[in-house]
């Protein structure tokens, strides 16, 4: 049998640019290899990922793994699963991280079959058992209302998944030095069996709710369309971008790409600003990473207000005005 | 057509987080008092994908549940709202089991079944959270998987799928047989009506056990629960009150005007 050793990180990219969520995973990574005394690589797919070399390697890689192949230049999952398969299978990782992102959570499970390896999804904390040398998987589970602590006892390699903005980054240091390794392989086009026929972005206009400093979030009890034109008219004072509970999604009040938490988008900004929502655990999900956030809620027992700094128990309908204006107020100061 | 949907029945997801317990030393969630359990809100949305499907082009649709009795309720409501068919495969130990071993139980099963074009499951299950098993099964079977579907369709002889992703969607279509795994992006589920509820009750449920599928449980597991806990959450709420709403909304603005935080 194979001997499987090292800490291996599938890099991600969105825009041109390294996700992220690749950084935090290298960060991650980096301290596991180390308490292993093993070596951490990336693995970085696609025509655009040969200039991210250095970067990969400023964040903590010890070596690049690039693969490129015509059928890699976008993302498909049968390709992508086809060749980070047979990566592992030269390289046989010990432990393999992913993202918990739109690729991520669509790889890791499809991975873990091929590989025969074992798989927690969508992790917020990853550490070495010292006397087992295990990894240690910490994951939400219950929506969040409680947390498990799994392990692969033997299967390899030992995979996870893990959920944006729980990690920290290393700082970047380009003295770091790293070896690159284009591997050669072999893909057919026969293997892509689902196939994408386009990419439709339907983002909002305005800041990027991932990267506001300010979120305003609205939940089911603001209860019209309109009610969530004066969130937007909020954010638009405060510079910050608006967001919306599953709930307020599904009763059409929001579109969906809107929705925080835990099967949407996680934020962590600044300020969250959280209205007409309860705080349900898998909304908080979305959100806990805040660092400040204010409540506006009519119902003093909602929970929400269990995780806020700041909270008004009233009416949005009539707090919100006056909110705005001397936040308008204050911001001309 | 033949639409195969995985659904799965699990604590009520929504309670209150003071109902919620757990029993540390035994590893498990209690569940809580006096409420009944559910099916998985994207398994019941997988369902609704399945009923568009139906709607659309006429098709035969199969609840498969693996669970304990009480899972049985899961599929009289799938029955209920549309279904044809009923697969209730009964273990009462189907807690114990990790995604790799649900997942090639289920595979049995539908091998078993047979005769499908689509298997649809939820994204995920709203207790454990895992999120592997639907791709797990398309990757026993050999057949192309699609996840997180806001929208499933038929074009030609392919599912033609809505894939969620950060910014919007990607449109994917794959041969059949195939495999989705829906969001709840695809809307609300129906209800079940009274003819529907009256419909249901005259099918009867077949029922399975995880020996008659030949479904072996008896390797070492590739993921181990080692610790479950309860993370603590600290309250520190300033409530901020005043003599009128618009003062402690100024009030607010102020603090966080104070914090330099606006
Ligand atoms: C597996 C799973 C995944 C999920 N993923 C997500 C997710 O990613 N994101 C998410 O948000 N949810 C998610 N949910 C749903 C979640 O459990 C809750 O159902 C949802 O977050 C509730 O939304 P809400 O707080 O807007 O609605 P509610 O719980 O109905 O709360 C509405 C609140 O508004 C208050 N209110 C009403 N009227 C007013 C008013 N005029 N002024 C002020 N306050 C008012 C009420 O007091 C109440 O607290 C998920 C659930 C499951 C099971």
């Amino acid at each position: 049998m194979a001997e499987f050793k090292g800490v291996m990180v599938c890099a991600e990219f969105v825009n041109g640019k390294m996700s992220p969520i690749t950084m935090e995973l290298l960060g991650i990574g980096r301290r596991l290899a180390d308490d292993l005394g093993e070596e951490l690589s990336a693995l970085l797919i696609g025509k655009e990922a040969a200039p991210f070399s250095q970067q990969a390697v400023a964040y903590g890689a010890q070596r690049v793994y690039l693969v490129s192949n015509p059928l890699l230049d976008s993302y498909n999952s049968d390709a992508y699963t086809g060749a980070i398969t047979s990566v592992c299978r030269q390289v046989n990782p010990s432990i393999m991280l992913l993202g918990q992102t739109d690729t991520g959570r669509d790889l890791a499970p499809r991975l873990a079959v091929r590989l025969g390896g074992g798989l927690a999804m969508d992790c917020i904390d990853l550490s070495i058992d010292p006397e087992t040398k295990l990894m240690l998987q910490t994951r939400p589970v219950f929506g969040g209302n409680a947390y498990a602590v799994m392990i692969t006892p033997t299967a390899r390699p030992q995979m996870a998944t893990v959920r944006p903005k729980t990690m920290s980054p290393l700082e970047r240091d380009d003295t770091r030095q790293g070896e690159v390794i284009p591997l050669e392989i072999g893909i057919e086009s026969s293997l892509i069996k689902a196939e994408i026929i386009e990419t439709v972005k339907e983002e909002v206009e305005g800041i990027k709710l991932e990267e506001a400093e300010i979120v305003v979030t609205g939940g089911r009890g603001i209860g019209t369309v309109e009610g969530f034109d004066v969130l937007r008219k909020l954010a638009g004072v405060l510079g910050g971008a608006v967001g919306a509970t599953r709930a307020a999604c599904d009763e059409g009040l929001a579109p969906t790409t809107m929705q925080v938490g835990q099967t949407g988008k996680i934020v962590s900004p600044n300020l969250y600003i959280a209205v007409a929502l309860s705080g349900a655990v898998q909304h908080l999900a979305g959100c806990s990473g805040s660092k400040h956030i204010a409540v506006i809620n009519t119902d003093p027992e909602a929970y929400i207000f269990k995780v806020a700094e700041w909270g008004i128990v009233a009416d949005y309908k009539v707090t919100l005005a006056p909110f705005i204006e001397k936040c308008k107020e204050l911001s001309t100061q | 057509m033949n639409i195969i949907v995985c659904i799965k029945q699990v604590p009520d997801p929504e309670i209150p987080p003071a109902k919620f317990r757990i029993d540390p030393e035994g590893k498990r969630v209690m569940p809580p008092e006096g409420v009944a359990p559910v099916t998985s809100v994207f398994d019941e949305r997988a369902m609704e994908a399945a009923l568009q499907l139906k709607d659309k082009y006429q098709a035969k649709v199969t609840a498969v549940t693996l669970g304990v009795s009480s899972a049985k309720s899961a599929i009289r409501h799938a029955l209920s709202i549309g279904a044809e068919e009923g697969i209730h495969i009964q273990h009462e130990a189907a807690g114990e089991l990790d995604s790799f071993e649900t997942a090639s139980v289920l595979t049995k099963a539908i091998e078993k079944i047979g005769d499908y074009s689509l298997i649809l499951c939820g994204r995920q299950a709203a207790d454990w959270d895992a999120g592997q098993v639907g791709s797990i099964i398309a990757e026993n079977l050999g057949i192309p998987v699609v996840t997180v579907a806001r929208k499933v369709d038929l074009k030609d002889s392919k599912v033609r799928v809505e894939s969620v992703i950060q910014d919007g969607y990607r449109v994917i279509e794959a041969p059949m047989p195939a495999l989705v795994t829906v969001s709840s992006e695809i809307g609300l589920p129906r209800l079940p009506t009274g003819a529907g509820i009256l419909k249901a009750s005259r099918i009867k449920i077949i029922n399975w056990n995880v020996q008659d599928i030949g479904a072996e449980l008896q390797g070492v597991k590739r993921s181990q629960l080692l610790r479950l806990y309860i993370p603590v959450r600290e309250t520190k709420c300033q409530i901020i009150e005043a003599d009128t709403v618009a003062e402690a909304a100024f009030e607010l603005a102020l603090r966080l005007r104070k914090a330099k935080i606006i």
